[in-house]
């Protein structure tokens, strides 16, 4: 019985041995390579520069302004209107007449890190070379090795319809000498690569600044004010401050919540609606969880800059029939979904108490989500987002501005009251 | 006992009253639904599609599921123009848009009852003639011929115009007869809103907000007749 048991185990042995120096010896049969080494393994150095350059594309958001909307990809054509007047985004497919075919990856990188174009001209900031100057040479030609493998289109450029003096190129060496400081990012030593990483997406191709820095009556933005939010021109949004814990500041926030809300839409504490919607949409539901974790990590870290005072007691001092008018819409129209306690069903329908956007200085967003509501944006991992209604054909102003109030000074909330003038003037304008 | 029915009488109305409030405001019972997640449509469409008393904003429940995707997917390009919808779905996916289209399309809430007639008799009759006849000597087919004997429109591209108010439909063959809106090309709609005149789209929306909905309001199936003009949303 054991002679057997002992043939039984040497038998299996031979056998393994056997198998294993039969696999060992079988030709191109090579341990599998797996995650991304597996991807890298596969395709080609020139797939891999272009799938590359695809990702940073995305990163950089070109699309949103380089295509028309349901337009052919990088085509051009979009209009942009600033207070100068229209900007119309030019055709970056690589066509040679019209597109930038003809460009060569130093022509593309010198536009990129100084913006300045092909032919030498200067360009209008509404490219936001100022960021992209941080952006690597290496990454560059990714980019530039991406755009020429898209599809050529046939498309000119049309021509900006910028007001005198805003059309002579020549005021944007001004311009630059005051708002553009050109180099590539440089890593801080004394923090970590991840925040680095970060740091180098959310200042570069990510360009963040455009909206969330104010901008002056020059079209320019102070660097000293970096990211302390401001109105963004045309599109009747206000872009919070990421620096202060009253506005979008992160401060507090969680990691996961910060990438929840940018790259999802949705998180625990809040949603994206509007400008940002879109770039969610268009640009950050593409990118890695890694490279979301690293934006998030730096975001969190910049530094704690409250531009105002927090609001006194007598700024928050609300009359109380007007509080009773809100309380009283509150209780009809919105608890529903944001909870009588205001404490919402995140992710799905975001708190309202303790919501920073919510209760900062401006009140614009708020106005705008109840006269127009909004859909989160629908992403990879949110497909099939919640919205909220329009109340514009509902409420009149007296009543649109008591439910504002209400849920900006409720739940201890810090908020200030919104006068009746304020909802008027955004009803007036389209919903963008 | 008449004061005993005046109350009954009035209580009735208040409920049907709060009712019709009620339908625009939002409501749902799991969070991790459809019902849910299209609270966003509810203050303008009703909480199952059926409309609201705005005169304006459409009934949706019951059109064709293509249809309503297509008009989502208009507002949200850009093809279709009305800034509180092309904003609303602006980033949302076409899987997502295929569902909500879907969603409403398989709903058969009650009708509103009809706006109080105001067109004339003489506007009447040519309403009616357009919308059950057509008028051959301009070219203009039956309403009837592709929206379906009962108005309430075909598979898979094709809108019910039962119990749509006179403002919306006027305002809608208007606009496609100046070329603010279009359908997919062939554009089948554009042939006939451009054989109207004024006051024929004015009769045309006068006698249809009059029509009663039939007893089965779903739209009629694709293959039972052959449509007088080719349309690019009915491939």
């Amino acid at each position: 019985m054991r002679t057997g048991l002992r043939v039984v185990v040497a038998l299996v042995v031979v056998a393994s041995v056997a198998v294993a120096i039969l696999l060992w010896m079988r030709p191109g049969t090579l341990p599998a390579p797996t995650g991304a080494a597996a991807v890298a393994a596969a395709v080609s150095p020139t797939t891999q520069v272009i799938n590359r350059g695809e990702y940073l594309a995305r990163a950089g958001d070109c699309v949103a302004c380089h295509t028309l909307p349901n337009g052919k990809p990088f085509a051009g054509g979009r209009p942009m209107p600033t207070p100068f007047g229209a900007l119309y985004a030019p055709n970056i497919t690589p066509d040679e007449e019209t597109g930038i075919g003809a460009w060569t990856a130093d022509e593309f990188y010198r536009m990129m890190h100084t913006g300045v174009s092909r032919d030498g001209s200067l360009m209008y900031p509404a490219m936001p070379f100022a960021s992209y100057t941080k952006v690597t040479r290496d990454d560059s030609d990714a980019i530039y090795a991406y755009l020429m493998s898209v599809a050529p289109v046939k498309q000119p450029n049309r021509k900006h319809e910028l007001r005198f003096p805003f059309n002579k190129r020549e005021l944007l060496l001004g311009w630059r000498t005051l708002y553009f400081k050109e180099g590539e990012y440089k890593p801080d030593p004394a923090q970590n690569a991840e925040w680095n990483r970060g740091a180098y997406l959310v200042e570069g191709l990510g360009h963040c600044a455009m909206c969330h820095t104010a901008i002056n009556a020059l079209g320019g933005s102070s660097e000293a004010k970096a990211f302390e939010g401001g109105m963004i021109p045309n599109q009747n949004w206000y872009a919070p401050s990421l620096t202060s814990n009253r506005e979008a500041g992160l401060g507090e926030w969680d990691i996961k919540d910060i990438v929840d809300l940018l790259q999802v839409g949705a998180s625990m504490r809040a949603t994206t609606y509007g400008p940002m919607a879109e770039v969610t949409y268009n640009s950050l539901q593409y990118m890695t969880d890694e490279d979301m974790r690293a934006m998030a990590v730096y975001l969190k870290t910049l530094p704690k800059r409250d531009a105002e005072a927090p609001p006194t007691s007598q700024a928050r001092l609300v009359a109380p029939a007007v509080m009773e008018t809100g309380r009283k819409l509150y209780a009809s129209q919105c608890a529903m979904c944001h909870g009588m306690e205001g404490k919402g069903f995140p992710p799905a329908y975001p708190p309202l108490a303790g919501n920073q956007s919510i209760t900062m200085a401006s009140p614009v967003n708020s106005i705008r989500m109840v006269l127009n509501g909004g859909y989160a944006p629908g992403t990879k991992k949110n497909p099939r987002p919640h919205g909220m209604p329009p109340f514009n054909h509902i409420l009149d102003d007296e009543e649109a501005a008591a439910v504002v109030t209400y849920i900006r000074v409720a739940w201890e909330n810090s908020g200030t009251p919104v006068a009746p003038a304020q909802v008027n003037e955004l009803r007036k304008m389209l919903p963008e | 006992m008449r004061t005993a029915v005046v109350v009954l009488a009035l209580a009735l109305a208040a409920a049907a009253q709060v009712r019709a409030q009620n339908d625009a405001v939002p409501s749902f019972k799991e969070v991790d639904s459809i019902e849910a997640r299209v609270q966003g449509c509810v203050t303008c469409h009703g909480q199952s599609g059926q409309g609201t008393d705005n005169g304006y904003f459409p009934r949706i429940a019951g059109k064709p599921a293509g249809y309503l995707y297509n008009q989502l997917a208009a507002f949200r390009d850009g093809d279709r123009h009305y800034p509180p919808m092309n904003y609303l779905v602006a980033y949302l996916p076409d899987k997502y848009l295929h569902e909500i289209a879907e969603h409403f399309a398989r709903l058969r809430p009650p009708f509103a009852a009809r706006e109080k007639a105001s067109a004339d008799a003489a506007t009447m009759a040519r309403g009616k003639a357009l919308v059950t006849a057509g008028d051959s000597g301009k070219g203009i087919p039956a309403c009837i011929a592709c929206h379906g004997a009962g108005l309430t429109g075909m598979e898979p591209g094709i809108p019910g115009l039962v119990g749509l108010r006179p403002t919306y439909i006027v305002a809608q063959l208007t606009r496609w007869r100046v070329g603010e809106r279009h359908a997919a090309e062939p554009d089948c709609m554009k042939r006939v809103a451009i054989r109207l005149t004024d006051a024929d789209i004015t009769a045309v929306g006068a006698w249809l907000s009059q029509q009663d909905p039939p007893a089965n309001p779903s739209p009629e199936s694709s293959n039972l007749v052959r449509m007088p003009f080719a349309c690019g949303s009915q491939r």
